[in-house]
């Protein structure tokens, strides 16, 4: 299996697979369950993120060099966001930061 | 076959198997990168997302649905045709690899065009960040929503552009012969670039169209 030939049925397979992924997130979008919603959505798109990296990238059959290089940079980005997020939840006490707004025009407002 | 070989093998490796690996893993290496780079934006989105959550829900709400799950599913499908092209070279069918690759180059093109359809109905309605932005009901903060989104797929069709550039070259090179069943680390690797394009897509996609539906 070093060579990475997968039969092009499983191909097909993985396809149609994301293909339903798409329309089940799509449809519970519509729905409405709270914060649940964020984690649905979140949950299918790493399962569709994983079933492309396992099978259309080929990592599954990749050596465990290329396994422990692809897993190390998913681990880092996950500190990044989790300890990002952590020191922004936890600084409630600063205001937030003020938005970009459109400089005054050369013409006053009449009012 | 050894022979055949001769000169496909760079003196540094010991054989194909082994330079194909370090290819595999030098190709990962640079998609950390990206991935690092789309994370940093991700991380943006998110902060953002959490101290203004109805602009992020207003915002999202007024993109087009139908559009996005129909740039999803053309994304997919040329993510499809990429594994089927890289399969084909495997084999060696040259002229598959061709089509296939075509077929890639195609999809990909259509989810630019429609990416592009979308951002003049941006552009006509005024929700480009600036100060021009004004939209047809004010939201405080929605700009911060449609500067992400403008930066977001912006980078992603970016990133599209290069992978069909990408392709053109991989057409040219199957063309001329290059690649064989011992040989097709070049299409294999842009495969690799592809699908990782694809995959900040399916993130994209929920974040950006759906968070806002219900």
């Amino acid at each position: 299996m070093s060579h990475g030939l997968i039969s092009t049925e499983l191909y097909y397979k993985i396809f149609a697979t994301l293909m339903a992924l798409t329309t089940l997130t799509v449809i519970a979008a519509f729905i409405d369950m709270g914060a649940l919603n964020d984690i649905i959505a979140m949950g299918i798109a790493c399962t569709k993120a994983l079933l492309v990296i396992l099978f259309f990238m080929h990592v599954r059959y990749n050596s465990p060099v290329t396994w422990i290089f692809v897993s190390a940079g998913f681990v880092m980005l996950l500190i990044m966001l989790m300890l990002g997020m952590n020191d922004y939840v936890s600084r409630s006490w600063d205001a937030p930061p003020s938005p970009w707004t459109a400089p005054p025009s050369a013409a006053p407002a009449s009012h | 076959m050894s022979s055949d070989l001769h000169g496909l093998v760079a003196h540094q490796f010991d054989d194909m198997e082994q330079q194909r690996e370090a290819a595999t893993i030098g190709m990962w290496a640079f998609l950390i990168t990206e991935v690092m780079l789309f994370g940093g934006m991700f991380m943006c989105y998110t902060v953002y997302r959490t101290l203004y959550p109805e602009a992020f829900q207003a915002g999202s709400h007024h993109l087009n649905i139908i559009l996005g799950t129909l740039n999803t599913a053309l994304l997919i499908g040329s993510s499809l045709t990429m594994a089927l092209a890289v399969h084909a070279a495997q084999n060696g069918h040259r002229k598959q690899v061709e089509r296939l690759i075509v077929a890639t180059i195609l999809l990909g093109s259509l989810f630019l065009a429609v990416k592009a359809f979308e951002y003049t109905g941006k552009w006509q309605e005024n929700l480009i960040p600036g100060p021009n932005f004004a939209p047809a009901e004010p939201i405080p903060h929605l700009q911060i929503f449609y500067a992400l989104y403008f930066v977001l797929t912006g980078t992603h069709a970016f990133h599209m552009v290069i992978g069909i550039g990408v392709m053109v070259v991989m057409l040219v090179m199957n063309r001329g012969g290059k690649f064989s069943k011992d040989y097709y680390a070049p299409v294999e690797m842009a495969g690799l670039y592809w699908h990782f394009v694809d995959i900040v897509w399916i993130f994209l996609f929920p974040l950006l169209y759906l968070l806002g539906r219900h």
